[in-house]
């Protein structure tokens, strides 16, 4: 279980350097979020003409693209075992502890790179205007939060070997954690079974805690959310760590 | 024992009640390249997988470098360069890049790592490909890439699993050119192959390894000689029946069929060809053609195998799957 800063640094670096050399991925995890801002920002918005729909579901979209990208930047270590490179991992003298570590802060270095660029055009468009101060609490909230969904991406991805499960991961963990969190409604304006199962969901604490921070409306206190996400971090780091341990080349 | 770079007691492997690799005992002296040949399935790359600590043996043990591959697997793993069969390098990062990674995550310094891949990248002839992506290489120049990368760290050892596998005639032979250049650096070389001209051309010695079991281990040369004299061989209407008809008349020896040609070793080939001529043509039999030949190792694998060496090989997935069933 040594920490070893250089390897960590290592697996860190290709993480994001894998990112920066595909332009056009970056572009395409950015569309998807901006659509949801916008087509259904306008779209549900115009339903509700009293309520500034648009600037609710900022922290929601941002807490979406966040979402999505840690989930795929932990399970894409299924497509480093079939495409080989898990091997140039598990072989390297590098402990295992050490390659998750740097797989959970490379994935969260990206995801929340890309949340951020969704804060900054939110802001410029005027949906919310949040302090310096509230930004920098923001990214932490931002960073703890990515880091506990890679961590559960990397834990499914050391269990499931099969190419074909990614698109079941999508549909069964992606979509249920989105959809049952308050990413774009508020929660105490959906059924009681709703508000039950958002409870147990970390993309409502994070959710929140950004929707506090950014837009001031926040139900929980700053304190509770962030505590609940650093609990499901290491709970989640935990098991993934354990799970990659027992992976086999 | 100083100048053995791996001994091998006893290792065995198995998965379940199959017996993949089965008491084999070996050394590989220092600075020699040294040659698993096999059919895929004879157990050449479970046995680099228990010498290279990836996967943990049934029994028995072997030292690599001085290190005991059970209790010593993270110092072994940093004395030796692994480059598997399948591609295991990042397509969407450079070559550079691939080497420095790989450089961090052996605990290279910074100085080290800039000289060993400007180094390595001479070696194989990729220096002017350094900032370009992977996924832009042909085949060969990919498994040129994984050889720089295996030599990054400056082991004492490299394996080499199939290193030609997949590639054509011409890079295969190219690939050779850069395998004698290692040879330069000194460095031991284990390469698995079963391709028999490939262990032929490049190895001091040769395992030849048939279900689990090294069933000779000697010089390319010595090997060739367990044959006595020269191997005839006859494409005829009825094959058994030319068998059985060299047996009764004791021509030769070691007689077997191999598809549709039937094969002896003989002493004084030129002579016999009369001999065997008239005697076919007496019992009905219609010989379409005769040749005569040095025995290759082709012939020396069949000796002892009794069996064509096979082409087919399990894909990575049917393997792995195999490799996690045993788990």
């Amino acid at each position: 279980m040594a920490i070893e800063a250089g390897k960590i640094y290592a697996v860190w670096l290709r993480e994001t350097k894998r990112f920066t050399n595909s332009k056009s991925r970056i572009i395409g995890s950015l569309a998807m979020p901006l659509f949801f801002l916008f087509a259904l920002g306008a779209g549900i918005g115009g339903l509700v003409p009293e309520f500034d729909y648009q600037s609710f579901i900022l922290p929601g979209i941002i807490g979406m693209t966040i979402l999505f990208n840690s989930v795929f930047s932990g399970v894409s270590i299924i497509w480093d075992r079939e495409l080989g490179y898990l091997k140039e991992l598990l072989v390297a003298p590098t402990s295992r502890f050490s390659i998750v570590i740097g797989r959970a802060l490379g994935g969260a270095t990206t995801s929340v790179l890309q949340g951020f660029v969704i804060l900054i055009i939110g802001v410029l468009l005027g949906l919310a205007s949040p302090g310096l101060f509230e930004i920098f609490l923001a990214l932490l909230v931002m960073i703890v939060f990515s880091a506990l969904i890679v961590s559960i991406g990397i834990g499914l991805a050391s269990v499931i070997t099969e190419v074909e499960t990614f698109q079941l991961i999508v549909n069964l963990v992606i979509f249920p954690l989105f959809f049952l969190s308050n990413a774009l409604f508020p929660l105490d304006k959906m059924p009681g079974w709703l508000q039950t199962l958002s409870l147990f969901n970390p993309v409502s604490y994070a959710v929140d805690a950004l929707r506090g921070l950014i837009i001031g409306v926040g139900v929980n206190s700053l304190a509770l959310n962030f505590a609940v996400l650093l609990v499901g971090l290491v709970i989640m780091f935990g098991i993934a760590g354990t799970l990659f341990d027992r992976t086999s080349i | 024992m100083t100048d053995d770079a791996i001994v091998v007691k006893d290792l065995t492997k198995k998965f379940g009640n199959f017996t993949a690799v089965d008491h084999i005992n070996f050394s590989v002296k220092k600075g020699e390249l040294f040659g698993f040949l096999g059919p895929n399935g004879a157990g050449k790359s479970t046995t680099d997988f228990m010498l290279t600590t990836i996967l943990p043996p049934t029994s028995g043990t072997a030292i690599i470098n001085g290190f005991d591959i059970i209790t010593d697997s993270e110092k072994v793993r940093k004395s030796i360069g692994i480059v598997f069969q399948d591609q295991t390098l990042d397509n969407r990062l450079t070559a550079y890049d691939n080497l420095d990674i790989h450089g961090r995550l052996y605990g290279m310094s910074s100085g080290d790592r800039k000289q060993k891949i400007k180094e390595v990248l001479q070696l194989v002839e990729l220096a002017d490909w350094e900032q370009k992506l992977v996924k832009t290489f042909s085949g060969g120049m990919r498994r040129r890439l994984e050889i720089a990368r295996g030599l990054m760290h400056q082991p004492q050892i490299l394996f080499l699993d199939e290193p030609t596998l997949g590639l054509d005639a011409q890079t295969r032979r190219h690939m050779w050119k850069y395998i004698e250049k290692l040879r330069e650096q000194r460095i031991t070389i284990v390469l698995s192959t079963h391709y028999l001209e490939e262990a032929d051309a490049l190895c001091d010695r040769i395992a030849i390894i048939d279900r689990g079991k090294i069933v000779a281990l000697d010089t390319p040369q010595k090997l060739k000689s367990l044959i006595g004299g020269q191997v005839l061989s006859l494409k005829t209407s009825d094959s058994k029946k030319m068998l059985s008809i060299l047996e009764k008349q004791k021509i030769g020896s070691h007689g077997r069929i191999l598809d549709r040609a039937v094969l002896v070793e003989v002493q004084n080939g030129s002579t016999l060809i009369a001999k065997v001529v008239s005697l076919a043509e007496k019992s009905g039999v219609v010989i379409e053609n005769i040749e005569l030949h040095t025995p290759s190792l082709e012939d020396v694998f069949l000796k002892l195998t009794g069996e064509q060496i096979r082409d087919e090989r399990p894909g990575p997935n049917e393997f792995q799957r195999r490799m996690n069933h045993g788990h």
